[in-house]
């Protein structure tokens, strides 16, 4: 039987209170206890990128982090994302884009490329290649992905 | 596949941390970011029985910068060497380095004493803190010692690191105002683990002849290593003149075939990597 503890979170906005087993990763909590499967998982050994979501504004490895290390944290999955509107032009440029296709990679995808647009990223190809190199897509090639980050942050600049 | 059972603790002190090390009974490790050591234990290469988290150890995190040069805290994660002006200033060849260790996600959590004291063979960490001549800090319920980075890296997953002990810091020598540094890699996908890479300095004025190259090869043998045939061949030459010289010069390291390459792969690439650090170098 796990050793559990029990952890207090805020995850998308609301606060809230479990007992985890220690074992648990970040992803699975997520998915399993809360019902929050918008964060996929791949991988699990931090190659993919499908399991990357937010912990106190950075993005992170959903599999390389244990759900017990979470406390106290604020996290932010794809649902969140949608709640609170945010990044709703990244999420339209993908559609206008055809940025995704079976849609495995993509809540990890627009949670790499959000922390890229929100940091004050410049729409220049190859710098927005590397920021998304960890993130995995087996669909679009990645051109039409780069293309919608590109859109995003050129309309930002212009609006 | 998911992590086999452990138990956990996250101590508020180093004292508490030796303490929990110490036991025997509870094959403890230390969890640093767990950017390497989460994926282990996720594969089951790693099952210990107890994870001893540092993370609320704040003592160890941190960059400070005096006269003798830099200190770094072991669990100052990537991020915040990558965006710390300290480290821009006083160790270049970290910050142009520190573009290419893994993908942002993972910057985000991976710490440096984490990286220094799993000494994967193919990271950068270990290769640059030999390029720069550094010295780790490492802790244990029996005292605090220095060691070079030299004589700290063993072989494959393999340091001095005795049981019970911890990294704890990672001091880099005050860089002369004539010290000039270059760094190159060549990995299938940007921030995924090198094939080869190489991180060098050397003392000179721009463009003119270089004396004192440290030249630091990762990811082609069983740990991070010193080419000291190739260095000689440099000496006292600019870096693009004396790159020739020193390419002949790398039959002397014991190359070793991964799952990327065969060993004669890794010899050319690491040629292929060494000009291009060294025609790259910082003026």
């Amino acid at each position: 039987m796990s050793e559990t503890r029990t952890i207090s979170l805020t995850v998308n906005g609301a606060a809230s209170t479990h007992a985890v087993p220690v074992r648990q990763n970040l992803v699975d909590f997520l998915r399993n206890t809360l019902g929050l499967t918008g964060s996929h998982v791949g991988c699990e050994h931090g190659v993919c990128g499908a399991c990357t979501l937010e912990v106190n504004g950075a993005t992170v490895r959903g599999c390389l982090m244990l759900a017990v290390q979470a406390d106290g944290a604020v996290v932010t999955t794809v649902e969140g994302l949608a709640e609170a509107r945010r990044g709703e032009d990244l999420r339209q440029a993908f559609i206008a884009r055809n940025a995704l296709q079976c849609g495995y990679c993509t809540p990890g995808m627009l949670a790499t490329a959000l922390e890229y647009v929100e940091g004050g990223g410049a729409a220049d190809r190859i710098a927005i290649r590397q920021h998304l190199s960890g993130n995995y897509c087996r669909c679009t090639g990645y051109q039409s992905i780069v293309d919608a980050v590109c859109d995003v942050i050129d309309g930002r600049a212009h609006r | 596949m998911k992590a086999a059972d452990f138990r956990y603790e996250r101590p508020g002190s180093l004292a508490e941390a030796f303490e929990l090390l110490d036991d025997d009974t509870l094959d403890a490790m230390p969890l640093a970011g767990g950017q390497s050591l989460m994926a282990m234990m996720n594969f089951r290469l790693a099952q210990p029985g107890m994870l001893v988290d540092l993370s609320a150890l704040d003592d160890l995190k941190g960059i400070a910068a005096d006269k003798h040069g830099l200190r770094i805290g072991a669990m100052t994660r990537y991020v915040d060497l990558a965006n710390s002006p300290l480290i821009a200033e006083h160790a270049p060849l970290l910050h142009m380095a520190l573009p290419h260790i893994a993908h942002a996600a993972v910057r985000n959590r991976g710490t440096i004493g984490g990286s220094v004291a799993l000494a994967d063979p193919a990271a950068e960490m270990p290769a640059l803190l030999l390029a720069l001549d550094a010295e780790i800090t490492v802790q244990s319920s029996a005292g605090s010692k220095t060691c070079a980075a030299a004589d700290f890296f063993l072989g494959m997953y393999q340091t001095s690191l005795e049981a019970g002990a911890l990294v704890t810091a990672i001091s880099i020598p005050a860089r002369a105002p004539d010290r000039r540094f270059g760094f190159y890699e060549l990995a299938r996908r940007h921030g995924d683990y090198a094939m080869a890479g190489v991180a060098v300095s050397a003392t000179g004025a721009s463009n003119g002849p270089c004396t004192d190259y440290r030249i630091a090869f990762f990811s082609i043998a069983d740990r991070a290593l010193r080419a000291s045939a190739a260095e000689a061949a440099l000496e006292g030459k600019a870096p693009r003149d004396g790159a020739q010289a020193a390419i002949a010069a790398l039959g002397e390291l014991p190359f070793a075939g991964d799952l990327n390459a065969g060993s004669a792969t890794k010899r050319h690439l690491s040629g292929v990597v060494m000009k291009r650090a060294l025609e790259g170098m910082t003026r």
